[in-house]
């Protein structure tokens, strides 16, 4: 076994993949959890070049990051949608706002 | 039980089943690591592979680089399910909901239109580099299929809703396109040389990148319209409520 | 070697992860992501395992042909099973939203 200077880098990078596949399976915020998952697939791109991978790399920076993220995200508003009986959501705020008073059921429940 | 945009299992505690599970996952990790780490035969980076293979074969295959050439000339099997696969997925969304009349009625900002305007033609362009730069090095149908996916996906989220504006046919033809193409060269090999998808020599380069091309078209068509939610159809008459 | 192995160790622990929060959690959403972590993982044992540190040979080019598949195979997975999940909260309405008015909730069936 070599160990180099990119032994830390490999060491660094694992860490913080799986850092962040914890955090955003376990974030309490769907919203919050689809943005650390395109991070996830950015940071990912960046393990299959240091894999010696870089097709795999430009695939997983435009189509795992670039589009399963906007995938999850439309998804998400299209729940949030019918979930409040409306055609459309209206903004942020009230998206923050609606899961401020969701949780307050919930403790309530 | 209610479907919301937060998980409400966490602010419960894991009972005694969960924790179980959590153990079991572990045990099957461990185990998965110790096998990979005791067993000859399946340490990691010193079972020869088929790299040599490839390598010898490298100069029959009309690319340069040996990723292309697994997937479209000794593996074209694969790729051409993959690409019915994306075919029956965009079927299965269209047969399932209507895409959304609009996303968002905002006015979007003359910067953005501006960004929108400058951006999606250099990603047109950067597709078709990256489906010629797959003969020789990192790139391919895939990856370029993907950047004209992310293009048509910048437009839709710009309130251009395309997809309604270009005719129905045009947009099942460009769907099928790349399927198409790769099935009627798999089937003109078939004709001339009795195996399917083995290239006659000396045309394998050309026919390659001529399914790349078709293939890039339709996967970027594919995607973005996955991305759309839903046929892209004016009537909302009937039991839809997007 | 140590890099292979740190990989595939990690692609293990990505995998047991997103099989964990695939059961555990109740949200389609999430259970959506998990299954895509736990593909992510499965890429990177296979990547991993084909890897070779530059100078010392030959990457093998079928791992990462099929990685490339597989990729392109769960975003559009990922796609489909997304739209399905929102159908089963359309179509599941009345169950979902408990929040909205009666007279609401009937309007949105009618529509």
């Amino acid at each position: 076994m070599t160990y180099s200077i990119l032994t830390l880098f490999d060491i660094i990078l694992v860490l913080t993949l799986l850092w962040l596949g914890w955090r955003l399976l376990s974030s309490e915020d769907i919203f919050k959890a689809v943005i650390l998952f395109i991070s996830f697939g950015l940071l990912m791109a960046l393990a299959w070049v240091r894999m010696r991978a870089p097709d795999v790399a430009l695939a997983e920076a435009a189509l795992g990051a670039g589009l399963t993220g906007p995938l999850f995200l439309s998804a998400l508003r299209r729940m949030n949608r019918t979930r409040k009986g409306e055609r459309r959501l209206d903004s942020d705020e009230n998206r923050n706002e609606d899961h401020r008073k969701d949780s307050k059921q919930t403790q309530a429940v | 039980m209610k479907i919301t945009g937060k998980t409400r299992n966490r602010h419960r505690r894991f009972d005694g089943l969960g924790l179980l599970f959590l153990c079991l996952i572990f045990c099957l990790i461990a185990l998965l690591g110790a096998i990979l780490c005791i067993t000859p035969g399946t340490t990691p980076g010193t079972t020869p592979g088929l790299a040599d293979a490839v390598s010898s074969l490298q100069a029959q295959s009309g690319v340069e680089s040996p990723v292309t050439a697994v997937l479209l000339n000794f593996r074209g099997y694969d790729t051409l399910l993959e690409v019915m696969v994306l075919l029956l997925a965009v079927i299965g969304v269209w047969s399932l909901t209507k895409a959304p009349l609009s996303w968002q009625k905002v006015d979007i900002s003359p910067v953005q239109m501006g960004v929108v305007r400058l951006l999606a033609p250099v990603l047109c362009l950067v597709a078709a580099y990256l489906v010629w730069q797959g003969s020789h090095l990192a790139g391919g149908a895939f990856q370029g299929g993907a950047i004209l996916g992310a293009a048509g996906v910048l437009l839709l989220v710009s309130e251009l809703d395309w997809p309604r504006a270009v005719p129905a046919l045009v947009l099942r033809i460009g769907l099928v396109l790349g399927p198409l193409v790769f099935v009627g060269i798999a089937l003109c090999c078939l004709f001339f040389t009795g195996d399917l998808l083995a290239y006659p020599g000396g045309t394998a380069g050309w026919l390659i990148l001529l399914i790349e091309t078709a293939c890039a078209l339709s996967i970027g068509l594919t995607l973005a319209l996955l991305f759309g939610g839903g046929r892209p159809e004016d009537d909302v008459s009937d039991g839809d409520i997007s | 070697m140590i890099t292979t192995l740190l990989y595939s160790l990690t692609g293990m622990i990505l995998f047991g992860m997103g099989l964990f929060t695939l059961i555990i959690h109740s949200h389609p959403l999430r259970k959506i992501l998990a299954v895509n972590v736990m593909a992510t993982g499965v890429f990177l044992i296979l990547v991993a395992t084909a890897y070779i540190p530059l100078g010392q040979g030959e990457i093998d080019p079928v791992p990462h042909a099929m990685v490339l598949t597989g990729i392109v195979v769960s975003v559009s997975v990922t796609a489909l099973a997304l739209i399905l999940a929102c159908r089963v909260q359309e179509t599941s309405n009345l169950a979902l939203l408990k929040k909205t008015k009666p007279s609401q909730a009937t309007k949105e069936i009618k529509a």
